[in-house]
C-alpha cells in the first residue's frame, strides 16, 4: 500500500479512467477505438488501483470468480452475435437497417451518431467486457502470487 | 565444432533474411481493390463510421474470433498456473 496522497489521487483519478475507457468502448463504431482498447484502458486503471492500495485491499472487492465470470460473459455475447447473424451467413452484421442501431449514415464524411453499426457497437461491449475482466484478473493474480497472499475461491 | 555450426546457422539465417529484404514486392504491389473496396462501400453495408471496426468485427470478424480465443486461452493459462504454484507451495 502506497503513501496517502498516491490513494487519494488514485481513488479521484479512477472516475476519469472508467468515464473515458467506457467511452472509447462504446463509440468504437463512430470515433477511433473500441473493445479491445477500451478494455485495456480499463485495466489499466485497475493496475493503478492495485498498486495504489495493494492487492490484499482490491481483493475484497474486486473478487476473481466474478472476473472470470465477466470475461466468459463477453466472449459469449461476441459469439452469440456472429451466430444471430446465422440466417444468412456467420458475423452476418444483421441489425442493419432495424430501430436498434441500425441507422445508416451517409456515404463520406459526417457528424457521426451512436445509432449506427449494426451488431458492431454491441461486438464492442462484450469484446471490452472480456479484456477488461480477463487482463484484471491477470494482474491481480500476479500481484496476490508476489505479495504472497492467498488466491480466493 | 559448436562454432563452426554456429556461423552457419548464422550465414544460413542472414542470407535468408536478405534475399527477403532484398526480394520484396515495392510497396503497393500487386495491386488490390480490397482497401478500395472498404472505404468506399463500408459505410453504406455496415452502417459504420470507422473503417478500422467494420474491417475488424464485420469483414474479418473470424479473424477477432480467432484473437479473442488467443486472449481467453491467455488468461485461462495465466490463473491457471498461479493458482497451482501456489498451491503446491502451501503444501511442500
Amino acid at each position: 500500500m502506497l503513501s496517502k496522497i498516491v490513494r487519494t489521487i488514485a481513488n479521484q483519478l479512477i472516475v476519469f479512467i472508467l468515464v473515458f475507457g467506457l467511452y472509447i468502448v462504446m463509440h468504437g463504431h463512430v470515433t477511433p477505438g473500441g473493445g479491445f482498447q477500451g478494455g485495456a484502458v480499463i485495466a489499466s486503471g485497475a493496475v493503478m488501483m492495485i498498486v495504489a492500495f495493494g492487492s490484499r485491499e482490491i481483493k475484497k472487492s474486486l473478487r476473481e470468480r466474478h472476473l472470470s465470470l465477466v470475461e466468459s460473459g463477453g466472449a459469449l455475447i461476441f459469439i452469440g452475435m456472429a451466430f444471430a447473424g446465422m440466417g444468412t451467413i456467420f458475423f452476418y452484421n444483421f441489425l442493419v437497417g432495424t430501430p436498434v442501431f441500425g441507422g445508416i449514415p451517409p456515404t463520406g464524411p459526417n457528424p457521426g451518431n451512436i445509432w449506427t453499426g449494426g451488431v458492431i457497437p454491441l461486438m464492442n461491449l462484450g469484446v471490452g467486457l472480456k479484456v477488461t475482466a480477463g487482463l484484471s484478473a491477470v494482474v491481480l493474480a500476479m500481484a496476490l502470487f508476489i505479495s504472497g497472499e492467498e488466491m480466493e475461491e | 565444432m559448436r562454432r563452426i555450426i554456429a556461423w552457419f546457422v548464422l550465414i544460413i539465417l542472414v542470407a535468408f533474411l536478405a534475399s527477403g529484404a532484398l526480394l520484396m514486392h515495392p510497396f503497393g504491389y500487386p495491386p488490390s481493390d480490397m482497401d478500395d473496396y472498404m472505404i468506399a462501400n463500408s459505410q453504406a453495408e455496415t452502417a459504420n463510421n470507422n473503417v478500422v471496426a467494420a474491417v475488424l468485427f464485420d469483414y474479418r470478424g473470424l479473424d477477432t474470433l480467432g484473437e479473442a480465443t488467443v486472449l481467453f486461452t491467455a488468461v485461462t493459462g495465466a490463473l491457471l498456473l498461479f493458482r497451482a504454484v501456489r498451491r503446491k507451495e502451501d503444501k511442500g
